[in-house]
């Protein structure tokens, strides 16, 4: 689980072009929209083609991605649970 | 902002009309077959299996054979493409009228263009110059040919632009012309913005589920001729201002389309109360009908009677604010509403008078909003005279 | 029409890697890597705009431009006060390149929503007018090459007809690399300014 979160931060980092943000920054209960890492609703969508193309997790309906985007923990734990790939 | 030396300046200006317009589109092979269809209630909005990689999409698509068809009656020699071919069917009746002047200026409105060859041919086929040019050679035009891209709003930007062209004497005439293709670039793209409609679209409507994307072409003939016998429709007003908010989402305010609108309302030097008829963007996403609903509530036009055409066409991108102009001047030929399909149930938060029967009604003034991609908003108000 | 004299007041390039202003060297980045550059330009000058990261090249490259002509202008927030006029011969095909090759294998059809959205050549545009708030006049033009009579006549109108006090106009291109901005501020005349005419347009852009 904990190699799944790095591995999700650094993802995040790269997918999102998060500039000047390390892995160690995000903490895993961090807010990832609003206010914490400053998400918007295009890095909601991208975040559903990370979790099908790196997950296999097919993600149709935005209001459940966003209990699922709520923070690393949420993303991981989701992930750990119901990933294809 | 509004000086006296502001009304000097816009009286002096040259009054400029559309005199003739054209267009293919799903419902109808030309003007009057759309025009028929809409007056049946018929949508060109269908289901297709397969497109691309998507399968099952809704798309407001136009048969191949519909296009070869109209293509074969034109007797023009030459290869184009696909789009080039909905364009050239969509100006010929244009050119028919009037041939291009030296000083007349072609306007493409169209946000990919054709995109569709960018997999085999690179940027070469895909450079929308060279596109228009084509055309703009095929008709004789001698002033080099002007694009306007501005993502949903270039159909109705066009006619802003080839307008303000002839109040500053640079032309005569325009002829703009807009179309858009349905291609698997764009729907995979509108796809990953989990923003596709799983049935055809329901503009306005508690039930409305996303966009339905469709394609087509329509031209319209600009210039300051206004003759006695016939009827004429003035460009009366326009404004295009940004929200400047977000690259995706609407603003939440509606703030670009309602400055548009009150832009556009400013130069016609009329009030709300005086629009007739309100033909809106109405794309059926949450975010943009809610905006649009907004915005026209803040221009006291909750009550002016009001549709969305997307419910027969889909979206047609850089083609669509053109294409309902089109059907908007046809609708105010008649004095004939145009019900605004797909809308049952207001589901936006502000009052709209949504259309919902086939009814007569003097119409003379009419607004024609977009909004898009960038948070670009246009407003055009037209006149009918004679 | 009445017609008023109005005046070019300042300018801007942004070609190989330098940033020009007025025609003076402002900024130069490393040879032979826009990306590079862009990001230097960003540090050196300390934007604070996270969002600039997320941009593609032609937005960055319009972001820069403008960010150079903006920079020193004191305006209310929002404002409809300056336009923006945008224009280029590739629209967004550099970008159009990159969502096309995530759509060619269905096996690997995994389409960008950040990326999508850079396929419209205004979004460059919007990304200027969200930065500075310009909730103005705004229209992106597609021409083959820089069409100074085009801009001249649109800029005029939008301040013929008070619509805007200002214009920023702007050749924006980009493809595959190569790339080139050329900006420019249109106002009402002062003495000592460049004055805004066809041939003064295409004398600076020469340059």
């Amino acid at each position: 689980m904990e190699d799944l979160k790095i591995e999700l931060k650094g993802k995040i980092i790269e997918v999102l072009n998060l500039e000047d943000i390390t892995v160690e920054d995000i903490q895993d209960n961090d807010p990832l929209f609003g206010d914490g890492l400053g998400l918007d609703s295009i890095d909601a969508l991208e975040l559903i083609v990370l979790m099908d193309k790196d997950y296999g997790i097919k993600l149709s309906d935005p209001k459940e991605g966003r209990s699922i985007f709520q923070s690393i923990e949420t993303m991981a734990t989701y992930i750990a649970a119901n990933r294809t790939k | 902002m509004k000086s006296g030396k502001e009304q000097l300046v816009c009286c002096s200006m040259k009054k400029v009309y559309i005199t003739s317009t054209s267009c293919l589109s799903s419902v109808g092979a030309d003007k009057q077959l759309t025009w028929q269809g809409l007056q049946e209630g018929q949508s060109g909005i269908k289901k297709i299996e397969k497109f691309g990689f998507l399968e099952d999409i809704y798309a407001g698509q136009i048969a191949d054979e519909v296009i070869d068809t109209q293509w074969n009656k034109l007797n023009i020699k030459g290869i184009y493409t696909r789009l080039e071919k909905m364009l050239i069917i969509a100006l010929k009746p244009m050119i028919d009228l009037k041939k291009p002047t030296d000083t007349s200026q072609l306007i493409l409105a169209t946000t990919k263009g054709n995109i569709n060859n960018l997999a085999n041919t690179g940027v070469k086929g895909a450079d929308i110059n060279d596109m228009i040019q084509r055309i703009a050679d095929l008709f004789g035009f001698k002033t080099t040919p002007i694009v306007v891209c501005n993502a949903c709003v270039s159909g109705i930007l066009a006619v802003s632009i080839g307008k303000r062209m002839i109040q500053m004497g640079v032309c005569e005439d325009a002829y703009i012309v807009a179309g858009d293709e349905l291609t698997p670039f764009v729907a995979s793209g509108f796809n990953s913005f989990q923003a596709m409609s799983d049935e055809p679209c329901k503009p306005f409507d508690a039930n409305r589920k996303g966009v339905t994307l469709g394609e087509g072409s329509a031209a319209v003939y600009l210039s300051t001729e206004c003759t006695a016998q016939e009827t004429v429709f003035e460009v009366i007003g326009e404004a295009s201002i940004a929200d400047a908010n977000h690259i995706s989402g609407p603003s939440r305010t509606g703030e670009g389309l309602y400055l548009s609108i009150q832009g556009a309302l400013r130069e016609a030097g009329i009030t709300a109360e005086q629009v007739d008829l309100v033909s809106a963007h109405g794309t059926a996403t949450n975010y943009n009908d809610e905006m649009e609903s907004i915005a026209f509530d803040r221009s006291e036009l909750s009550s002016t009677p009001t549709h969305s055409l997307k419910g027969y066409f889909g979206h047609t991108l850089g083609a669509a604010g053109l294409l309902e102009l089109v059907i908007v001047i046809e609708s105010m030929l008649y004095n004939q509403l145009v019900v605004s399909k797909g809308y049952e149930i207001s589901g936006v938060s502000r009052a709209l008078n949504m259309i919902t029967a086939n009814s007569k009604l003097s119409l003379n003034t009419a607004l024609k909003t977009g909004s898009g991609f960038g948070g670009s908003n246009t407003a055009l108000l037209i006149a009918k005279r004679n | 029409m009445e017609q008023h004299k109005y005046s070019i007041s300042k300018w801007c390039t942004v070609s190989e890697e330098v940033v020009k202003r007025f025609d003076q060297v402002v900024f130069e980045g490393e040879k032979g890597d826009f990306v590079a550059f862009a990001k230097a330009y960003y540090k050196t000058n300390e934007i604070d705009y996270p969002k600039f990261f997320k941009m593609d090249a032609l937005s960055k490259l319009a972001f820069i431009g403008s960010e150079c002509l903006l920079m020193d202008e004191e305006f209310d927030k929002p404002t409809s006060d300056i336009a923006l006029l945008f224009s280029n011969a590739s629209s967004s095909l550099d970008t159009d390149l990159k969502h096309c090759e995530s759509i060619i294998d269905k096996d690997s059809f995994y389409p960008s929503p950040a990326v999508f959205v850079y396929t419209l050549a205004n979004i460059c545009l919007a990304e200027v007018s969200i930065k500075h708030k310009l909730q103005s006049e705004n229209a992106f033009f597609v021409t083959p090459s820089f069409d100074g009579d085009l801009m001249y006549t649109q800029v005029k109108y939008i301040l013929e007809t008070h619509r805007a006090k200002q214009v920023l106009c702007a050749w924006v291109e980009y493809l595959e690399g190569k790339y080139k901005f050329f900006g420019y501020m249109v106002g009402s005349y002062r003495q000592g300014e460049l004055e805004h005419t066809r041939e003064n347009i295409k004398e600076i852009y020469r340059r």
